[in-house]
């Protein structure tokens, strides 16, 4: 019976999965039996500069800095979309004056709706 | 089998070894100290990481930033109470098995600001000191003198049995109390359980 031309390949794939499976196993039985844990509120504290920690390492990001910075991002596209049809007003049909009508409407639509929720204003 | 016996074999190039012999010698070869100067022998320390002197014969020349990497405090330089606190909060951060070395005079009782109201008399007040290096300051010869005594140490370390090694005896705090800044003096002025003053009685 001849062997599949890439039955090496299983072979390969078991060595190199068991190899470092038995490596972390050793570890891990060599620190379960030979490396104390001894945990404790100086050793856990977030930092190590000496001095005691206060506070945590947490940063708080109020989600309003996102949000100006979303309807900041709005408004400049919106002035983006809007140049090239300003340069090119007097040559164009009243169907894209419609449009960039409409493009302003909806805009401005989404402006009032967020400062009448009171997203505008900094908490 | 005896340890002659077992360097006789050794130098006929057969080696015999125990995974505890290979783990001490895995760990003493590879020692990171914390990176971490107090005063002038702070420098002599550094001058040792140099070319000149290249503690990285020795395998200890990796100076970890952070103690929860180190294994090792060379406490070197003079301590100063106000210092001592944060000494002690350092050396609680490393991670077992863990050594500390006092570097100099003063580390190891104060040196020549002994009489000082402002300097601690030796770091052994507060943490266990394994290696004393004394000198004002010690040559940076002196360091790897020193450190290769802690090698020589680590080596005899036992992982069990009545001699078993500091750190794996339950008994022994993973923490030391830090002591406080009181109105004189460091409340307590030293770790009782690590330190007792030898009393001189008076001479009649």
């Amino acid at each position: 019976m001849s062997e599949h031309p890439h039955a090496f390949l299983a072979l390969f794939l078991g060595v190199a999965l068991a190899f470092p499976l038995l490596l972390l196993a050793v570890a891990w039985l060599w620190v379960k039996f030979f490396q104390p844990r001894r945990p404790g509120p100086v050793k856990n504290a977030t930092y190590e500069c000496g001095l005691p920690a206060t506070g945590d390492s947490w940063i708080q990001f109020k989600a309003h800095y996102y949000l100006y910075a979303i309807l900041f991002l709005i408004f400049d596209v919106e002035v983006l979309f809007l140049l090239p049809f300003a340069v090119a007003m007097t040559g164009l049909p009243s169907g894209a004056l419609i449009a960039m009508l409409v493009f302003i409407l909806l805009l401005a639509e989404g402006l009032v709706w967020a400062w009448a929720r009171g997203h505008l204003e900094w908490k | 089998m005896s340890d002659a016996e077992r360097e006789d074999l050794r130098r006929h190039g057969i080696l015999l070894t125990s995974l505890e012999e290979l783990y001490n010698w895995g760990r003493s070869n590879s020692i990171w100290p914390l990176q971490f100067g107090l005063a002038c022998c702070a420098i002599e320390m550094i001058a040792a990481a140099t070319a000149r002197f290249d503690i990285a014969r020795f395998g200890a020349e990796i100076f970890r930033p952070s103690p929860r990497q180190a294994d090792l405090m060379i406490v070197s330089g003079t301590v100063t109470k106000k210092m001592a606190p944060l000494v002690v909060r350092l050396w609680n951060q490393m991670p077992e098995p863990k050594y500390c070395i006092a570097m100099g005079a003063c580390a190891i009782s104060g040196g020549p600001f002994k009489q000082g109201y402002n300097v601690l008399k030796g770091i052994d007040r507060f943490i266990p000191v394994d290696i004393y290096i004394p000198g004002c300051p010690p040559r940076p010869e002196a360091l790897l003198h020193g450190l290769t005594q802690l090698q020589e140490k680590i080596k005899a370390e036992r992982l069990a049995g009545p001699d078993t090694a500091r750190h794996l005896r339950p008994e022994n705090p993973g923490e030391f109390p830090i002591p406080d800044y009181g109105a004189h003096d460091l409340q307590p002025p030293n770790n009782p359980a690590l330190f007792s003053p030898p009393s001189l009685p008076r001479k009649p």
